[in-house]
Formats: structure tokens, C-alpha cells, sequence
């Protein structure tokens, strides 16, 4: 398992990473954090004739929190964000998925943006994107342009990165203030890709939802955003609790909302179970007490 | 059945590498910093940074189990930071300063506490995957000196052992913690 | 005086080494060689109309391309199949691969041609480029495809059937029809793999001048694997040496050889005179190793009011793959096995070995074993559920009782050899059991778990295990005049800290310093015959042979020590290497001393060796200088070839928690209580049985070769072949009952698949308990328990909306 050869490429400025891209883009590939792109190279499922490294360049490594958004570099390793306090503070939905990417070691070296333009419906950060209304800035010789995520997940494993185009960053959006988030998956092993996951964020008002939108992983075939407020609505929230009725809607909208396939870890209909299961803890959990507590894990008896 | 077989490329023994068709990829001029010391060395592109140190440098401590970044065992730390070594290019970790298992013993040759855990606690059987997860509990004890054992077992959850299941590694990493504190106490 | 350590939780002599990545493994050796790469088969059945290697020629860095035609040029036998190992009289129709392919494939990964290349990289660039023409034909997969046999996987095995079997004790039919209670069971198990994380491989050196060839293997048979290549290249056995390195974890799939690679790379090195290595990549090593565990099975038990077994049928279908290189080894152990620890006097029981289109199966940790105890297992279960009675009650009713050993099975075992047990207590095993894990506690903590809205279970799992089987294994003992003590074994190491053990076991009897003796395995040129790591033999088995060897090394120098001390043999003791008259502590030899004198020198080579020279001494002038039926150098070497296979058994229990809507599973808690007798070590007994119930539960909860119809292996990586990681494997806690076996002088039995065999079992149970239905197939994922939920109607969530719309 020994990638195929090509040329390698290791600009130290912007421009010459365009340049090579323009001449380059249509028989080359990216390197970022590589953790999802050396697996296949080493495989030979693909074998680009060139690799632009990016690793190298300046400025890209840097996290920006202002009042409306989190703004993240191309080459911000998931471990950079995931340790990033006002991050954190700005958008909760950033580390709470981010724990749940990989193991600490894929996520030293995996950058977020590229994980973004892997476009993999397993995928974490796209969910995230997705949720916070966040898109991805693209630069390219010709100058740029910035995507929103509805545009920007093209198909499972495509994105609108032109292959002349360098997604130099992304922006992920901030809920007002008083918004709650969670966010929670199961995978067959810790640090596998998620069976299922679901972000929700969730505002309450004197009693009414004024905010409340989920999002999934690994059971919707481009990251896509579930507006569950309809579905709230004319429910009083005020008590703490959902009761039956608005947790059967709930999962009614869930159920209808994801498109989970096959595969060898779980089948389509046990996906969807997990999706609507997810949902309803995560709401009854931010609706409930002062804290978001994580589900779906549980202790270990000792 | 007609085959168009063979071929051994020349007749006579022994081989003779010149009579091989020429090499015509490019080659790159690197250097790496492995374990405090500067190494020249020329290498495709596509070179992975755990062949480089293995059959370059001859640092064969690091392990190749899979190479497709799960198994953990060509763990190496990166400025300090594990990472993977199968999923990068020598030619990427150039300017980092690179940690392999050899470099994790003092200069006396005396074990360092993650090692000397190891031992103690009977941490490995085959010792196979047992670079990655020296790698990566010294990089961890550095951010969590005194980890409970539940933290321990996360902290060691992203690199695969086939023999020990894992109890007595949960064992060394806690066993490694009360070590360092000792060394720093001295 | 020194401290006897056997019995000591000694640390291991190797790590020191292995934790300073000063480990030599196959890769790490033969820097400069040649490497290896192979094409392999995509089709998992085909016939090879046409290969083109001209492409792979032009590659540059290419040294040479092999086919099947250049293999039996080269060597006649080395284009015949590979061998049968072990022949059975069950075998019907005894198919093996042929080293490279010869007209067609039988599974995908099997290896067509083989590239030689100055680098592994250019050598994959070029094997991608040798152009194979392939006529494909039908896939069979798994069990049920392959004995309907609508499509043969080689047309000389009508059926698909390779072996069969069938053993009746007693009269089962007629006791099943007189039993007041029957039960019927299908039981079905998947495929999973021991998955060593460093794979196969292979380096192999001729010496032109010395016409040697020179090998290094991570084999688990450095003897077997020099007598099949010397077979196959047409080589005089003395001229092959067969040296195997650290090894990154065997777990029965380096048992078999010759592996193609091996015969390969070895006609390559021949060929080329030049040093040729082969390193397996973890892709190869899932599409071309082994794989194990598969296997259907359907039981018949009648049994009375108490639940004790009167009659009992057990039929099995085992999918053993494309060929059959290691004969019948794992169904014949699992028929074997199924008895347990029960009294089975009327008992029935077949196996129908069955040729699919994938990879083979050979031995994996526990080695039809772990199919045994699921089968046997699950049947106490549904026997207790029938009548109500408590799990371990049932088990209790049927156990053999201590004083009944030795207990027959009335079956020949994989060794050929009479199925005796030999030692046990298994109702003190189960007492044992339910304390350490709280059986009797139980009900209560399900009550009080339910009251919090979780759902939890308890399970359990009893087994034996024939272990140490023949039929030999031999140790090299030698004194040098510096006091250091060299020990050579043949068995192969792959992590069970062997240089320690035996290490202990020949310090203790030779009364010398621990750090003095120096172990070496798996290397014919220090001991040419040996059989092999394998069935939890290498403690038992060179174990005892150290022991023989030490004793009988001793003995010899107390007679050497008693001449220069003028005493009498029998009033010496050795301790830290100094002997000394009992009683007259002055009166002293060292033993290093006695090496000297027992090598009558004519020429010194320093100040030690003068002692020995002609002049050195007073010498007896009536006798010769080396005594009759004596040798000189103070070296020994013994055999232990035992009468028969020693049984340790065990018991296992565990406490699950199943997520009443996720249908996630967590085992809270896991027991063990083992019986391999004395242990030589507890710390690295405990070490193997850790490490086999980590297998165990990822072959319960995770692990399975997934295959579809066409033969293709869709988990092909760590990715997706889930072994469990720390966070998936429990805490697990030991207890240990240590009843010595009378077959051995250490009166041990083996422990290294102890671990593994009853797991599968014992999450069964306790999975089933938690569920409320049995749960009758392994492994089991939280996706496959929620289906079982709907199927029994028990799903506690069965309100899973279904969509309103559904995207096409």
C-alpha cells in the first residue's frame, strides 16, 4: 500500500498555490492535514499526477471569532479549533461535534476546512457548517468567491471547489444569544465514523421556540438543515419538559427528514431509528436542566 | 491458453541494480529532524514519512501496521504532537522536529517513564504496536499528568493492540503518570 | 541462596528492547533487499485466459516479473500445489493452492503473478501494470450458497464438500426419544480473523558460494516452513536455514506454510542471487491470509427434569474457503470440543467441511474451539430457559466431577490422540465464578437498573481446552566457561514472553542467576527440530522440555563439580550459579568453573581455559579424558513428547447493558476463572488471557468479514473491520483455580487461547438475558439487535415514525 507517484508541489505563497492549481487542478489534489486523502492514496483508489501541499503556506492557520461568526483557515487542524476557548464560547456546536471527529491523533494534523471540502455526509464539520448557516471562501488566480453550505455540498464526497480553486477557509454562523446546542452520535467504535449523529440548537423565549434547527450526520446524503420550529411551535416549552405528543411530531419530522442508505454497519431503517432517537434526547436534554449533558454514552461500571 | 509470461529481466545472476530500467522519477533534496538530529536525504515525493524514517534513516522502531492511519503504530510526534507518520510525506515534515521511540529513552540510555512503565506493568506482548502508544501517552502525560484510569483508557482508545486488550496498557499509562511525578520530585 | 521464579510475576526479559524500538521484525531486516509485490486475483472464481507482464517489464526499478510457468520452470515442485499439511480420513477431496496461480483463481487476493522490483513503491507501480484476462465464474459465498452447490468451486468436490466427518457415542437417538424434554437449535457464526498488526512476511538470502539459503519469516514454524521450501525449490533440507525474528503477533494465521510469498520470494532470491524481501500490507493480509470462525450449526438434546443432557446431536457446516492447506483442524476441534466440561455419554455429532470462494481458514486463537463453546453453551441456556431453572444449575447438574478424572471423551483430538481429561474441579471453577462476578447478587441490580430505565444482563460461558498437544518439542542447554547459560527451543515467539518463562523454568532447576540464561527460539540452526507455536502448546510443551533438559545438565554437573570437589553428587546443591558441598559452605566450584573442566582442551585461550588444558591438572590416568557414554562442553538437550494432549478449562461470565432504544451495547462487566494449572508466570498468564477475551469480544460485538455474493470483501481495512479499540474492550477481572495436570514434570497446561474461546458464549447469555430472547448468531451489532427487537416483537420503541415522503 504505497501511493502511486506524483509530483509533488509545496508552495510558500498564496499566489503560487494558485498558479499551480490553474496549471494543475484538473489531474491534482490538495494536501491539508491529509488524513482522509493519504488513506486513498495509499490505497491507490486515487492517484493524482500532482500534490499541491498547502502546508506551507502563511496565514491560513488562524481561528477569528467575531459577532456574527467564527471564521477558521485552511490549515487549522481540528485539534486547533477543538482547544480554541473563544471558539467555543461563540459557536458550542464547534467543539461538541469536534470531540467526536476521529481520535486526538486524526485530529493533530486533519484541518476542518479540508474536512469541509472532502464533503463526506460522514462527516462532522459539514453538519456543522450546515446548522450555522456558515459557508466556505474559495480563492482562486481568477479572485474569489465565498460559498454557502447549501451550495457548497454538491453530492456525498463532492463540493464546489473547482479544481482550480483553493477553499482557503470557512466561516461557521452564531446563534443569538440564549440559544442552546448539542450534539451527539453513535458509531460502532469510539472515534468511528458516526452510524448516526445529530446537531440541534434550540432557543426558548417565555415558553416558545424561537429557534430550533437540526442537522445529521451519516443519514442525509448532503448536509442539510431540519427547520424543526413548525413543529414546535404552539408548544409550551416553559416547563422544562416535551411532552409525548410533541416528541411523536418530532420524530414524525425526523423520520421524514433523513435518507439513510445501507451499509455493512447499520441498515437504512435502524439509521433512521438512531436519527429520531437522537433528536428527541437532545431536545428533552436542552430543554431539561442548566447544562447540556452529552447522550448516547454511557458509564462503564467499575 | 496463450500467455505472454516471464521474464526475468536479465540472464545471469547475480543481479546487477544498474541493469534495472533508469529511476526517472523526480527525486527531492530534504531534510529531517529526527530525535534532535538533522538527516539529509533524497526522496520522491510520494515518499511516506514512515518509510523515510524506517528504511532511510533506519529508524525501524516506528511500525507500519496498516497504513491507512488507524492502527496507531507509525505514531510518531510531530513538534511534540502524535501523529501519524503512514499518512504523511517526508517531504511535509520538513521544519518539524520529529520524536520517534529512540528518542524517547534519556541520552544515558536510561528508560523514560512511559517505557519503564511498560515494563513494569507488562504492557506489551508482541511489542508491535507498542512504539505508537509510547508516542502517544508521552505526548498526553505532557497535557494530563495525572490521569484517572478512565482517562487513560480515552487517551490510548485511538491506537489498536491485538494482544494485551488493552488492561495492562491502561495500567502503564497511570503507572507512567506516578513515574514522571517521581522524576520531577527528584 | 537464590529465589526459585517460576510461579513469580517476573518482569519480561524482552521488553527492555522491544520498548526502545530496538525490536528486529521482518521489516526491519534485509534494509537493502529486493522487494516483493504481488498481482492479485479481483475475481473471487475465474479462470486466467491470458497474462501480459510486458507493461510491469518496463517499470522502472522492475528486476523481474513471475508467473505459475516461471515457478515450475524453475522448480518442478514448486509449480505443484501447495501441501496438504495435515491429512485426515475425513478429507474427501484435499484441494491447495498453487504458489502462484496456474489456470484459475479460487478467491479474490489470490496471487497471479509476483513483481521484483529495487523498491516496494515501484514495485506496486508495476504490478499494477500486468494485464490478466480472466474468465469469470460463479461466486460461491458463505454457508448456505455453498452446500446448495448450485455451483462448484472445484469440480472435483461434488457439493462443495471437502470433508466429513461423523462420530457416534452411545445410542443419542434413542435417549433424545426417551428424554422427557427435546429442544432444537440453530446457531449460526461469522467469519473474523486473528489480524496480527503486523502482517505476514518473508526476506530470503542465497548464498552462491556457500549454496545456502539464508530465511527470515514471521512464521510460527521456523522447522516446517524450512522442510516445505527445501520440498519445493528441491534443496537439501541442510541447505536451508529458517531464522525467525521478533514477530508482531501470530495468533494461528502464521501457523500455516509455506505461504505462496514464501516459496516465492525464496525461488526469487535462488533466482536472482540476491536478497529478496516481501512485507504483506494489511490489504493483503485480509484478501490472502486466513480468516476463521464460520460456521453454522443445528443441535438435537433431549434432557430430563433437572436439565441433565441424556442424549445429545450436534451437526455442523464449517466454510474453510477456497483450499484446504491445514486440513480439517478447525471443525475437527470444535466436534471435539463441544462436550465441555459435561458428561456426554449418548452423543452424536458431524461436521461437513465446506469450499467456498474466499479466503481460507486456518487456526485463529481458540481454533473451532470458541464454535464449540457457543454450541454447548447456548444449549445449557435453552435448557435452563425451558425449565426455568438458574443458568449455572443447569451447568452444575452435567459438570464432570473431580474425582472422576480421568474422564474419557471417547474421541481422537486434532493430535490423533485419545481425548482424556486429565485434571479440573469444575464445581469449585464455578463457585469460583459467582463470586467474583456477584451471580447471585444479580437480581437485585437488574431491579434496581430497571428502576433507572436501563436494562442489563448476565451470561455465562464454561469450556475446556485440549492444549499442549505432541507430538514434541525440544531444548538446547549450554554452560559457557563465563557462567552465561545459552537455551535454544525451536518453537517460535510471537509476544508470549517465552525468553522469560523458559528462562525462569531453566534458572530455577540449573540453580543459576535469571539474568544468565539467554533464550533463543525459532532458529534451525540452533535447534533443527521442533513443530511449532500453536494449540496453547509452547509452555506446556518446551516448557517441561527445559525443565528435562536443565535437570539431566545438571545432573552431569554435580558429577563433574563432585570429581573436583571429592564428594559425593548427592551432597551438592547449586544456587546463583556456585555449587557447593551441603553442610561445608567453603567447600565450593562455580559452575562456570565446571563448564571449564567438563571440555578437556589442548589449547588455551585464556586464563579460564588453562584449568583445562593436558598440563592443567592431575588427571586419573585409568581413565579417558572425557568419560564413557559423556560428552564434552557442558551442553545438554532433551525432548518432552507427551502421551497425550492436557486439558485446562475455565468458566467466564459477563454483565451487559443493552440501550433499551438505541439498541447499544456495554459490557459492564467481564470474570474470568481459569484453570491452566500452575502458572509460571501469573503476570503473563493474565496477559494472554486479557488479550484473548479482547478477541473474543470484538468477535462478539464487532469484528466480521463482510463478503458479498460476488466474493468481494467489503471491510478490507481497519476502518471498517472493527478490532476494538481500549474503549471497547472491559475491565476484566481474573481469578484462578491452578489444578496440576499429572501429564507433564510442571504439571502445567496451556493458556494462550483460553481467553478467547467461551466470550462469544458468554455475551450470548448475557445479551439474551437482557433481551428476553436468545440470541443465537455472533457477532451481534446494535443495528442487528434492534432487528432482532422487531423480530421478537420486544422492541420497546416500535414507534419509529415511517416517513411521509421518501426521496427517490
Amino acid at each position: 500500500m504505497k501511493p502511486a507517484p506524483f509530483v509533488y508541489h509545496a508552495p510558500r505563497e498564496l499566489q503560487e498555490a494558485l498558479d499551480l492549481l490553474a496549471e494543475h487542478g484538473h489531474e491534482g489534489k490538495v494536501l491539508a492535514g491529509g488524513q482522509s486523502l493519504v488513506p486513498v492514496l495509499n490505497m491507490r483508489l486515487a492517484a493524482p499526477a500532482h500534490l499541491v501541499d498547502i502546508n506551507r503556506l502563511p496565514d491560513l492557520d488562524r481561528v477569528e471569532v467575531t459577532d456574527e461568526l467564527v471564521r477558521v483557515g485552511a490549515l487549522v487542524r481540528h485539534a486547533d479549533l477543538l482547544a480554541d476557548d473563544a471558539a467555543h464560547e461563540a459557536q458550542p456546536l464547534l467543539r461538541q461535534a469536534l470531540e467526536h471527529v476521529a481520535h486526538p491523533v486524526i485530529r493533530n494534523r486533519g484541518t476542518v476546512v479540508g474536512s469541509l471540502a472532502h464533503a463526506d455526509p460522514s462527516g462532522e464539520m459539514p453538519a456543522i457548517l450546515a446548522i450555522t448557516d456558515g459557508a466556505v471562501q474559495l480563492r482562486s488566480g481568477d479572485g474569489g468567491r465565498e460559498v454557502p453550505w447549501h451550495e457548497f455540498f454538491v453530492a456525498p464526497m463532492e463540493s464546489a471547489v473547482a479544481p482550480e480553486e483553493l477553499a482557503v477557509g470557512a466561516t461557521f454562523g452564531r446563534f443569538p444569544a440564549g440559544t442552546r446546542t448539542a450534539f451527539t452520535e453513535t458509531a460502532r467504535r469510539h472515534g468511528d465514523y458516526a452510524v448516526a449523529g445529530t446537531a440541534l440548537a434550540l432557543r426558548v423565549e417565555d415558553g416558545r421556540a424561537t429557534l430550533a434547527r437540526a442537522s445529521y450526520v451519516s443519514v442525509t446524503e448532503v448536509p442539510s438543515v431540519l427547520d424543526l420550529l413548525p413543529v414546535l411551535e404552539g408548544h409550551d416549552l416553559a416547563g422544562g419538559t416535551a411532552d409525548d405528543a410533541l416528541l411523536e411530531a418530532v420524530g414524525t419530522a425526523v423520520a421524514g427528514f433523513v435518507d439513510p442508505g445501507d451499509d455493512i454497519h447499520a441498515t437504512t431503517d435502524y439509521r433512521r431509528h438512531l436519527a429520531v432517537v437522537q433528536t428527541r434526547r437532545l431536545l428533552a436534554d436542552l430543554l431539561g436542566g442548566p447544562t447540556v449533558s452529552p447522550v448516547g454514552r454511557k458509564e462503564r461500571n467499575r | 491458453m496463450s500467455t505472454q509470461r516471464v521474464r526475468i529481466r536479465q540472464s545471469t545472476p547475480p543481479f546487477d541494480p544498474s541493469e534495472a530500467p533508469e529511476e526517472t522519477e523526480e527525486l527531492l533534496e530534504i531534510s529531517l529532524r529526527v530525535n534532535g538530529t538533522e538527516h539529509d536525504l533524497t526522496v520522491p515525493g510520494r515518499r511516506l514519512l514512515s518509510d523515510a524514517l524506517r528504511h532511510d534513516l533506519g529508524l525501524t522502531g516506528t511500525h507500519v501496521g496498516c497504513e491507512h492511519g488507524v492502527c496507531g503504530a507509525c505514531t510518531v510526534l510531530l513538534d511534540g504532537r502524535p501523529a501519524r507518520s503512514c499518512l504523511m510525506f517526508a517531504a511535509t515534515a520538513q521544519g518539524h522536529e520529529i520524536t520517534t521511540v529512540e528518542g524517547l529513552a534519556e541520552k544515558d540510555g536510561t528508560l523514560g517513564p512511559v517505557q519503564q512503565a511498560f515494563v513494569e506493568c507488562h504492557g506489551l506482548q508482541c511489542g508491535f504496536c507498542t512504539p505508537g502508544f509510547l508516542t502517544t501517552i508521552t505526548a498526553y502525560l505532557e497535557e494530563n499528568p495525572d490521569p484517572t484510569e478512565e482517562e487513560a483508557r480515552e487517551a490510548i482508545a485511538g491506537n489498536l493492540c491485538r494482544c494485551t486488550g488493552y488492561q495492562n496498557i491502561v495500567r502503564s499509562v497511570c503507572r507512567a503518570a506516578e513515574l514522571r511525578r517521581e522524576g520531577e520530585q527528584r | 541462596m537464590s529465589t526459585r521464579s517460576v510461579g513469580d510475576r517476573v518482569q519480561r526479559r524482552e521488553d527492555p528492547r522491544l520498548v526502545s524500538g530496538q525490536g528486529h521484525y521482518l521489516d526491519d531486516l534485509a534494509r537493502n533487499a529486493l522487494a516483493a509485490a504481488f498481482v492479485r486475483s479481483p475475481h473471487a472464481h475465474a479462470r486466467i485466459t491470458d497474462i501480459d507482464v510486458s507493461g510491469a517489464l518496463d517499470v522502472p526499478g522492475v528486476v523481474a516479473v513471475w508467473t505459475w510457468e516461471d515457478l515450475a520452470d524453475t522448480h518442478e515442485a514448486a509449480g505443484q500445489p501447495l501441501p496438504m499439511l495435515i491429512p485426515h480420513p475425513s478429507i474427501q477431496a484435499p484441494f491447495t493452492a498453487y504458489a502462484l496461480a496456474k489456470e484459475a483463481v479460487h478467491h479474490v487476493g489470490e496471487a497471479v503473478a509476483m513483481v521484483v522490483a529495487t523498491d516496494r513503491y515501484l514495485a506496486e507501480d508495476a504490478a499494477q501494470r500486468v494485464r490478466v484476462d480472466y474468465e469469470v465464474l460463479p461466486a460461491v459465498v458463505g454457508v448456505e450458497t455453498a452446500r446448495r452447490a448450485e455451483h462448484l468451486v472445484h469440480e472435483g468436490a461434488p457439493g462443495n464438500v471437502g470433508a466429513y466427518f461423523e462420530q457416534t457415542l452411545g445410542e443419542p437417538a434413542a435417549r433424545i426419544e426417551a428424554a422427557p424434554h427435546v429442544l432444537e437449535l440453530d446457531l449460526d457464526i461469522e467469519r473474523s480473523a486473528g489480524m496480527p498488526l503486523e502482517g505476514k512476511g518473508v526476506a530470503a538470502r542465497w548464498d552462491p558460494e556457500l549454496q545456502m539459503l539464508r530465511m527470515h519469516s514471521s512464521t510460527q514454524t521456523a522447522t516446517g516452513l524450512r522442510a516445505a521450501v527445501a520440498a519445493k525449490l528441491g534443496l537439501s533440507p541442510s541447505q536451508v536455514e529458517v531464522i525467525v525474528p521478533d514477530v508482531g503477533g501470530g495468533f494461528g494465521v502464521k501457523i500455516n506454510h509455506p505461504w505462496p510469498e514464501e516459496i516465492c520470494v525464496a525461488a526469487a532470491a535462488l533466482r536472482l542471487e540476491a536478497e529478496v524481501k516481501w512485507v504483506e500490507d494489511r490489504r493483503e493480509h485480509f484478501i490472502s491470509s486466513a480468516h476463521e470462525r464460520q460456521m453454522l450449526q443445528h443441535v438435537r438434546v433431549g434432557f430430563d427434569d433437572d436439565g441433565v443432557i441424556l442424549g445429545m446431536e450436534a451437526d455442523v457446516w464449517h466454510d474453510h474457503g477456497a483450499y484446504l492447506p491445514y486440513g480439517v483442524i478447525v471443525p475437527l476441534n470444535t466436534v471435539t470440543h463441544v462436550p465441555g466440561p459435561y458428561r456426554l455419554k449418548d452423543f452424536r455429532v458431524s461436521f461437513t467441511s465446506l469450499y467456498t470462494t474466499t479466503v481460507i481458514v486456518t487456526p485463529y486463537r481458540g481454533a473451532g474451539r470458541p464454535q464449540a463453546a457457543f454450541l454447548m453453551e447456548r444449549t445449557m441456556d435453552a435448557i435452563a430457559d425451558e425449565l426455568g431453572l438458574d443458568r449455572t444449575a443447569v451447568r452444575a447438574a452435567n459438570f464432570i466431577q473431580p474425582d472422576e478424572f480421568p474422564w474419557d471423551i471417547g474421541m481422537l483430538l486434532q493430535d490423533g490422540r485419545l481425548g482424556i481429561y486429565d485434571s479440573g474441579d469444575f464445581p469449585a471453577s464455578l463457585d469460583k465464578l459467582k463470586a467474583l462476578i456477584g451471580w447471585d447478587e444479580f437480581e437485585a441490580y437488574r431491579e434496581q437498573a430497571r428502576a433507572e430505565g436501563r436494562r442489563v444482563g448476565i451470561g455465562l460461558g464454561c469450556y475446556v481446552e485440549g492444549t499442549g498437544a505432541g507430538p514434541y518439542e525440544g531444548a538446547h542447554i549450554e554452560v559457557e566457561t563465563s557462567g552465561r547459560v545459552n537455551v535454544a527451543t525451536g518453537l517460535t515467539t510471537q509476544g508470549q514472553g517465552h525468553q522469560t518463562v523458559f528462562a525462569q523454568v531453566v534458572a530455577d532447576e540449573l540453580g543459576v542467576p535469571l539474568e544468565d540464561v539467554h533464550v533463543t527460539t525459532g532458529d534451525t540452526r540452533q535447534m533443527a527440530y521442533s513443530v511449532g507455536t500453536w494449540g496453547s502448546r509452547g509452555a506446556v510443551m518446551s516448557g517441561n522440555a527445559m525443565l528435562l533438559t536443565a535437570r539431566k545438565l545438571k545432573e552431569r554437573a554435580l558429577r563433574i563439580a563432585a570429581d573436583a570437589l571429592e564428594a559425593n553428587p548427592d551432597d551438592l546443591e547449586i544456587a546463583d550459579g556456585i555449587i557447593s558441598v551441603k553442610g561445608a559452605p567453603e567447600a565450593t566450584i562455580p559452575l562456570r568453573t565446571v563448564a571449564v573442566l567438563a571440555n578437556p582442551l589442548r589449547y588455551a585461550f585464556d586464563e579460564s581455559a588453562k584449568a583445562a588444558t593436558q598440563f592443567g591438572g592431575k588427571a586419573d590416568e585409568s581413565k579417558p579424558p572425557i568419560p564413557e557414554e559423556d560428552r564434552p562442553g557442558l551442553e545438554e538437550s532433551q525432548f518432552f513428547s507427551p502421551v497425550r494432549t492436557t486439558f485446562a478449562n475455565g468458566m467466564h461470565a459477563a454483565i451487559v447493558e443493552t440501550d433499551p432504544e438505541t439498541a447499544e451495547i456495554t459490557v459492564l462487566r467481564y470474570a474470568v476463572v481459569h484453570d491452566c494449572g500452575p502458572m509460571l508466570n501469573p503476570m503473563i498468564v493474565e496477559g494472554q488471557v486479557y488479550g484473548g477475551v479482547a478477541q473474543g469480544i470484538g468477535g462478539s460485538l464487532y469484528e466480521r468479514m463482510e463478503y458479498d455474493a460476488d466474493g468481494q470483501l467489503l471491510n478490507a481495512s481497519f476502518m471498517d473491520f472493527l478490532m476494538p479499540f481500549a474503549t471497547e474492550v472491559p475491565h476484566i477481572e481474573t481469578d484462578h483455580l491452578e489444578t496440576p495436570s499429572p501429564l507433564n514434570p510442571l504439571g502445567i497446561k496451556g493458556a494462550g487461547e483460553a481467553g478467547t474461546i467461551p466470550v462469544a458464549a458468554t455475551i450470548a447469555s448475557a445479551l439474551s438475558d437482557a433481551e428476553g430472547f436468545a440470541v443465537t448468531r455472533m457477532p451481534v451489532s446494535p443495528s442487528d439487535l434492534w432487528a432482532l427487537r422487531a423480530s421478537h416483537g420486544t422492541a420497546s420503541d416500535q414507534t419509529t415514525p415511517t416517513p411521509q415522503t421518501q426521496e427517490s
